[in-house]
């Protein structure tokens, strides 16, 4: 028998193993999809949610006469009928329907000295800017007839601004969630399957030692997750006018300490299920209630203290804010060290446990 | 062949081999040796140990007691040095997901660093030149196991394990197979094959060690088992050709008896009793079914063999 080296140039095992890796990701709809479509379809649904648009007036019905409003100075005129469409009413009663009705969006009527608006909480959004535009008017005349200058400053420009940090909000804790998702799922699966279908046995009887298969599998994971890192970016900013800070690109080494992370608790979920659809779930169960309680759907500012604190204990809570801290806030390379640290740790502890539970076979 | 394995002239030596699941006793004391250049078969029922026996042999499980060698080195723990002058093809038909069946031999080629050329001259030898871009997943169940071979073979080693090679596919493509086979073991290589099919062992082993519920119960080539068994040949007379009595009464028949009004007469001297139905005019719809390996199972455990 002639040696096999003689003919043909061969791949190195390290990229054949990673190049069947992504052609069998790429091939599968359910982890393409559920890698990188569905994340993306919350970052254009939280997106486009919070993106208020300011161009939509606010309607209002005046009731009677109205001093604040009425002797409104030119300038501060136009600012207040940017933001307010103003009809007048006699009718009480009627007004007050209209609004009830959701024809109207609020009904302004003065009572002595202080301006009462009437209006529903059916659409939060504006209701806030009415409640806090109307204020800022009110505290503006206030200064005014203090003798004081004014200090009118523009409301519809901030509705803007909180618009804004919306996209500037989901976009990190997004991104980590689904990065936690793919990295879980894939060596959830990867494990399970291999081991169902004997390659991983198969495998062990070539000459190619355990790190190549297992390096190729991280690089792989890694690849993925900083596609959909350029994914969910380049959406947010052309899409959303996301804007970054000077020291978001930490946010890399960072994601790629998270895909480990999470590539660990996949392994965790693989070798403890007894199927590949039962690794899955397992890493689903794990990562889904972890990504709520880590702030990845919602701000954690409105939770309760005693759950801040437990969230702490979350991986995913980490990368979060480590990501948000040099992606949006504007920190610098200091807010990354307690993330990676800490993701690292989870990444060495749960992926020897993972290999002390980890059995060759199926059954 | 290389001069070390000719000049051996043992692929395999087994000894004292045993492997316990829990209460279970899944391969109990088993060893055996098979030579270079031998297409060796070990049959047995479902769950005999036939798969254990082998993981242990290749390295992939490490035996309870016992201890194995395979090419003059020891099989257990993973020897690198071995791996590439092995092939294996696992029950189980492990392959990537979703690679393409030329993809696929290509992957195994580089992990033994073979280049594409010669993987796909191996898909062209297991006849799956015109499949070569269709994913495994989509393949029949005699093309997996061709593309399995292949996997196994791609990097040319001189001792190959094939775990029921031929199971579940269909009795044309099982005897392909049995021709692929027969061309490996003619240029050389030593074959060791798991089957539970008593006529594929008769047909391509020249050894074949007979198990059930973890034993070797004999091991020899197929033709010495059957005629160390000292078993009668069986002889079915169609329905009214001779009675009963007339068929009891022939010089030699140790026993004739009443099958549905088909007379079956053992005997151990065929060719006198067949002469002697001849004479009687007696052969029309007559058959003759000499003992196989499915009789040697049978007096082996005293149950008759199901796989
Ligand atoms: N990993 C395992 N754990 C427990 N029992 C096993 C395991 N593998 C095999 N067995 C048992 O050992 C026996 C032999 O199995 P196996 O070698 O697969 O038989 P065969 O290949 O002849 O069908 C069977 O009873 C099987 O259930
Ligand atoms: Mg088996």
């Amino acid at each position: 028998m002639n040696t096999p080296r003689a003919r043909g140039r061969a791949r190195s095992p390290f990229w054949a193993i990673s190049v069947a890796i992504v052609k069998g990701f790429f091939r599968d709809k359910a982890s393409v999809f559920f890698a990188l479509i569905f994340p993306l379809m919350f970052l254009v649904l939280f997106g486009g949610l919070f993106n208020f648009d300011s161009s939509a007036k606010i309607t209002v019905v005046q009731v009677g006469e109205v001093s604040l409003v009425d002797d409104l100075p030119a300038g501060a005129r136009e600012a207040f009928d940017e933001t307010f469409d103003v009809t007048r009413s006699r009718d009480r009663a009627a007004a007050l329907e209209d609004v009830r009705k959701g024809d109207a969006d609020v009904m302004i009527e003065q009572d002595g000295d202080a301006l009462v608006a009437h209006y529903t909480q059916a659409d939060q959004v504006k209701a806030a800017v009415t409640q806090g535009t109307l204020r800022a008017f009110v505290d503006g005349a206030n200064v005014a007839a203090s003798g004081q200058p004014p200090t009118y400053s523009f409301e519809s420009e901030r509705v803007e601004d909180e618009s804004l940090e919306a996209i500037q909000f989901v976009t990190p804790g997004l991104l980590g969630w689904a990065i936690a998702m793919s990295a879980s799922f894939g060596a959830a699966a990867t494990l399970q399957g291999w081991r169902q279908s004997k390659l991983m046995r198969r495998l062990q009887l070539s000459p190619v030692p355990a790190r190549t298969i297992v390096g190729a599998r991280v690089l792989v994971t890694v690849l993925i997750a900083l596609v959909q890192m350029a994914i969910f970016l380049g959406l947010g900013f052309f899409a959303f006018g996301l804007q970054l800070t000077g020291w978001w690109w930490l946010s890399v080494p960072l994601l790629v300490l998270g895909t480990l992370c999470f590539m660990s608790l996949g392994l965790l979920a693989g070798a403890v299920a007894k199927t590949t659809e039962g690794a899955v779930n397992m890493a689903n169960f794990l990562v889904l209630p972890m990504a709520f309680l880590s702030g990845s759907f919602f701000a954690l500012d409105a939770a309760p203290a005693w759950l801040q604190n437990v969230s702490l204990v979350l991986p995913l809570r980490h990368l979060n804010d480590g990501m948000l801290d040099v992606m949006v806030r504007g920190a610098g390379p200091e807010a990354v060290v307690q993330p990676a640290v800490v993701l690292l740790a989870f990444t060495v502890a749960m992926t020897a446990l993972a290999a002390k539970l980890f059995r060759w076979d199926a059954d | 062949m290389t001069s070390e394995t000719a000049q051996s002239g043992v692929a395999i030596e087994a000894t004292g081999l045993r492997k316990v699941y829990g209460d279970l006793v899944a391969v109990d004391d088993v060893s055996f040796s098979v030579g270079s250049g031998e297409i060796f078969g070990i049959l047995g029922p479902n769950g005999a140990g036939k798969t254990t026996i082998l993981e242990m042999v290749e390295g992939l499980r490490r035996p309870d007691a016992g201890s194995c060698t395979l090419l003059g080195e020891a099989s257990w723990p993973r020897n690198q040095r071995l791996l590439p002058r092995i092939g294996v093809q696992l029950q189980a038909s492990a392959f990537f997901e979703r690679l393409t069946a030329r993809e696929q031999l290509r992957t195994f080629a580089s992990l033994y660093g073979v280049g594409p050329a010669q993987a796909d001259a191996w898909l062209e030898r297991v006849g799956l030149g015109e499949k070569a871009d269709t994913r495994t997943e989509k393949l029949s169940g005699g093309q997996v196991q061709r593309l399995a071979i292949a996997c196994a073979l791609v990097h040319e080693p001189e001792l190959v394990f094939l775990d029921e090679p031929t199971a579940a596919i269909d009795p044309q493509a099982r005897r392909n197979l049995w021709d692929l086979l027969r061309s490996l073991n003619a240029e050389g290589r030593t074959l060791v094959l798991t089957t539970h099919y008593l006529d594929e062992a008769e047909a391509l082993c020249d050894r074949v060690a007979i198990m059930d519920r973890g034993s070797i119960l004999q091991l020899d080539a197929p033709a010495a088992l059957v005629r160390g068994l000292d078993a009668p040949v069986r002889i079915f007379v169609a329905p009214h050709q001779v009675t009963l009595d007339e068929a009891a009464a022939i010089e030699g028949v140790d026993e004739a008896v009443d099958d549905e009004s088909t007379i079956v007469v053992s005997t151990r001297r065929p060719s006198e009793v067949l002469a002697e139905l001849a004479a009687r005019g007696a052969l029309e719809g007559l058959q003759v079914r000499a003992a196989t390996l499915e009789d040697v199972f049978l007096d082996l455990t005293g149950r008759e063999y199901r796989a």
